[in-house]
C-alpha cells in the first residue's frame, strides 16, 4: 500500500510527475480526451471547446494573480484583442491561422504592456485599475474603430486548413483545443519550476525581500503581465476561430469577472486550480442553462432569469471561496487525495 | 458661442455628483485601505429603492430619500459584518476581489427584483429650469447638483469636525494606534462602509433624477475611480475638484469628440484620462506622495 512519497532530494521534490501512479492516471486521462469526440455528441464538444479556451485564458489569469499577486480586471478585453488580431491577421493580411494565431497572442501582449509599463512601476493597486480602464478604452476600440474591426457588424473568420484538412467542426477543431491546452498548461507548470516562476512567487508573498534577494521587480511583473496577456490572446485567437466570427460584446467586463471567479474558485497560484476552475465556472452556466430550460415547462418566464442568475451565482461563489476555502477547488482536491492515500491511518 | 457656457454647466452638475460618489471611494479608503469595486451597485440599489418606496407607497419623496438612506447604511454595516469582516487581515487583493465578487451578486438581485427595462423617476423636483443668464440648466442637473453638493459638504464636516470624524481619521492614519487609544476599529470600518452606501445611494438617486433609472445606472460607478485617481486616492478634497475636472473633461469631450472618433467617447474619456494621470503621476493632484518604487 502506497502511504507517502520518500523524497531524497530537491530535484526529486520538483518532478512534475511523482509517482508512476501519476503517470498512469495521466496517461489514462490523456486516451480518455483523445478519443472524447468518438464517442461524444456535438453539444458535449462544443463545450469541451469552450472549456479549454477558457482552460487557457484562467492559466494565464492565474500567473499573473496567483502567482504574482498583481489583478487585472481587463482579461477578457486582452482576449479580445488577440481575438482582432487573429481574425484581422487571418482575413486581412492572408497569415495562415497557424501564425496568425501566435502572432495574435504576441500582439495581445505587447497591448497589455503598454497598459502595464506605467503602472507596474508603483506599488499598489495601480495594475488594478489600469486594467480596469484597459478594458472599457479596449471594448470602446473594439465598437468605434470600424474600419479594422468593422464595429458592432463584427468579422466573418475562415476555419483553419492543413494542407487538405479543414477544422470547421467541433470534433475536429477539439484536437487543435487540446494541443494549444496541454501546450499552455505545460509551459505554466514547468515556468514555475524555473527562477522566473520563484521570482512571480517570490513577488506575491514580499515584494520587498524579493527586491533585496536581487530580483528585478519591474523586470518579472512585466514579464507576468505579458505573459498572461499572450494566454489570454491565444485563447481569444482559438475562440474566434471556433466560433467564426467575432463582434465586440464577446468580451464585456463581465467576462473578465469570470475569469477572475475561476482563479478563486479553481485556486490562487495553482495550475491545476486554473483547470478545475475553468471546467467548474464553465459547467455551471452549461448546467443553470438546461436546468432553466428545463424548469421552464413548470414555471414559465424563467429563463430571462437566467443572465441575473449566473452573475449572482458566480458573484456568490467568489465571495464564498475568499471567505472559507481562499485555496479554492484545488486545496479541496488535495484533501480529498491525500485522506484516501493515508486512509485508513489519515489524521 | 453659446454653447461652452452650457457645456461648463452640465459639466459641472455631472461633476458634483462624480464627486460625492468619489467621496465614498475616498471614505472607505482612508479607513480600511480597501477600493470598493461595487459601488456602482450601491448606485443602483439606492436608486431603485427610492423609486419602489416612492412608486409602491406612494410617499412624498424625502420619505423615501430618508428610507433609501436608512436601507443604503443598513447594507453597508451587514455587507462589513458579513463579508469584509472576516478577511480583515488577508491580502489586499482577496478583499478587492471580494468586492467583485459582492457587485456582481447585486447586480444579479437587482436584475431579478427589478427588470432591466429603462424607468424615469416621478417629478420630484420643480420643473421650470433654472436660468443664469448666459445658460439655462435643467432643473434635474440643477438640483442634483445641489443635492450633491449639500451630501458632500455634510461628510466633509462630519469627517473634519466631530469626535466620529476624528476617529475615522486616526484609524485612517494608523490602525494599531487608534486601537490603542480606545478607538473601535471595527465600528469605524462599519461606519465607512455604511457612509460609503449612503453616499453611493444618494448619488444613484440623483442621477436617476437626471437620466433615467436602468441597470447601466452603476455604470457611473467605475467611471468615478478615474475621479479618485486624478484627485488621490486618500483625498476629500481630491475628489471633490477631481469630480469636476472629469465631468467636465467629459462633456467637452462628449461634444468636440464625438464627431470626429463616431461616439460614446463620454464613457471612455475618463479611462483614458485615468491612465495617463497614472502614467504621469500616480498618486493624483492632492494624494499622499508615498510612492514605493517596488
Amino acid at each position: 500500500m502506497r502511504c507517502g512519497d520518500l523524497k531524497e532530494s530537491y530535484l526529486e521534490d520538483e518532478k512534475i510527475f511523482q509517482t508512476a501512479f501519476v503517470k498512469f492516471w495521466l496517461v489514462l486521462l490523456f486516451v480518455v480526451l483523445i478519443s472524447l469526440p468518438v464517442f461524444a455528441s456535438p453539444y458535449v464538444m462544443y463545450v469541451a471547446n469552450i472549456i479549454g479556451f477558457a482552460v487557457i485564458g484562467a492559466v494565464g489569469l492565474n500567473l499573473l494573480t496567483g502567482n504574482t499577486g498583481q489583478i487585472s480586471l481587463g482579461h477578457a478585453a486582452f482576449i479580445g484583442v488577440g481575438g482582432y488580431a487573429t481574425a484581422i491577421l487571418i482575413t486581412r493580411v492572408g497569415v495562415p491561422f497557424w501564425i496568425a494565431l501566435f502572432l495574435g497572442g504576441a500582439i495581445a501582449a505587447a497591448v497589455g504592456l503598454v497598459v502595464a509599463i506605467p503602472s507596474v512601476r508603483v506599488k499598489g493597486l495601480y495594475l488594478c485599475i489600469a486594467t480596469l480602464a484597459a478594458q472599457f478604452i479596449l471594448e470602446w476600440v473594439f465598437v468605434h474603430w470600424e474600419t479594422m474591426t468593422r464595429g458592432i457588424r463584427g468579422i466573418n473568420v475562415p476555419p483553419p486548413r492543413l494542407g487538405s484538412l479543414v477544422f470547421d467542426t467541433e470534433r475536429s477543431f477539439y484536437y487543435i483545443t487540446l494541443v494549444m491546452v496541454v501546450l499552455a498548461v505545460g509551459f505554466a507548470r514547468n515556468l514555475l519550476r524555473t527562477k522566473w516562476g520563484r521570482a512571480f512567487v517570490a513577488i506575491r508573498d514580499r515584494d520587498l525581500a524579493a527586491e533585496i534577494m536581487g530580483i528585478n521587480l519591474f523586470r518579472h511583473k512585466l514579464a507576468a503581465f505579458a505573459l498572461s496577456s499572450f494566454y489570454a490572446g491565444i485563447a481569444g485567437g482559438l475562440w474566434v476561430s471556433f466560433m467564426k466570427v467575432v463582434t465586440p460584446e464577446h468580451f464585456p467586463f463581465s467576462r473578465s469577472i469570470e475569469y477572475l471567479a475561476m482563479i478563486i474558485v479553481g485556486g490562487l497560484g495553482s495550475v491545476l486550480g486554473s483547470i478545475f476552475g475553468a471546467i467548474f465556472m464553465t459547467l455551471v452556466p452549461e448546467l443553470l442553462n438546461v436546468l432553466s430550460g428545463f424548469a421552464r415547462h413548470f414555471v414559465p418566464g424563467l429563463e430571462q432569469l437566467f443572465i441575473p442568475m449566473k452573475e449572482v451565482i458566480f458573484g456568490a461563489l467568489i465571495v464564498f471561496f475568499l471567505v472559507f476555502e481562499p485555496h479554492g477547488l484545488a486545496e479541496i482536491w488535495h484533501r480529498i487525495k491525500n485522506s484516501f492515500t493515508l486512509w485508513p491511518f489519515s489524521y | 458661442m453659446d454653447i461652452i457656457p452650457q457645456i461648463v454647466i452640465s459639466g459641472l452638475a455631472a461633476g458634483g455628483v462624480y464627486g460625492l460618489i468619489a467621496l465614498g471611494f475616498v471614505l472607505i479608503y482612508k479607513a480600511t485601505s480597501v477600493l470598493n469595486l461595487a459601488t456602482g451597485e450601491f448606485m443602483t440599489l439606492g436608486a431603485f429603492v427610492c423609486l419602489t418606496v416612492m412608486t409602491q407607497s406612494s410617499a412624498p419623496f424625502y420619505v423615501a430619500f430618508l428610507t433609501t438612506m436608512a436601507f443604503a447604511a443598513l447594507l453597508g454595516i451587514i455587507i462589513e459584518r458579513t463579508i469584509l469582516r472576516p478577511l480583515i487581515g488577508e491580502p489586499i487583493i482577496s478583499v478587492i476581489m471580494v468586492t467583485i465578487g459582492l457587485g456582481s451578486i447585486l447586480r444579479g438581485l437587482t436584475h431579478i427584483i427589478w427588470s432591466p427595462e429603462y424607468r424615469s423617476f416621478p417629478p420630484i423636483f420643480p420643473p421650470q429650469p433654472l436660468n443664469l443668464g448666459f445658460a439655462v440648466v435643467p432643473s434635474g442637473l440643477s438640483w442634483g447638483f445641489l443635492f450633491a453638493m449639500v451630501f458632500t459638504a455634510i461628510f466633509a464636516t462630519i469627517f473634519r469636525y466631530t469626535r466620529t470624524g476624528l476617529a475615522m481619521r486616526a484609524t485612517a492614519s494608523n490602525q494599531q494606534t487608534a486601537l490603542s487609544m480606545g478607538i473601535s476599529v471595527k465600528s469605524v470600518f462599519a461606519l465607512s462602509w455604511s457612509f460609503a452606501a449612503i453616499t453611493a445611494a444618494v448619488g444613484g438617486v440623483i442621477i436617476g433624477n437626471i437620466s433615467g433609472i436602468s441597470l447601466h445606472l452603476g455604470n457611473i460607478g467605475l467611471k468615478v475611480l478615474s475621479v479618485i485617481i486624478l484627485g488621490g486616492l486618500d483625498s476629500i478634497v481630491g475628489a471633490i475638484l477631481g469630480g469636476f475636472v472629469i465631468g467636465l473633461l467629459e462633456n467637452f469631450a462628449g461634444v468636440y469628440l464625438d464627431p470626429l472618433l463616431g461616439g460614446g467617447t463620454k464613457e471612455v474619456v475618463p479611462f483614458v484620462i485615468l491612465v495617463i494621470i497614472i502614467m504621469i503621476r500616480p498618486y493624483g493632484i492632492f494624494g499622499k506622495e508615498t510612492i514605493e518604487r517596488v
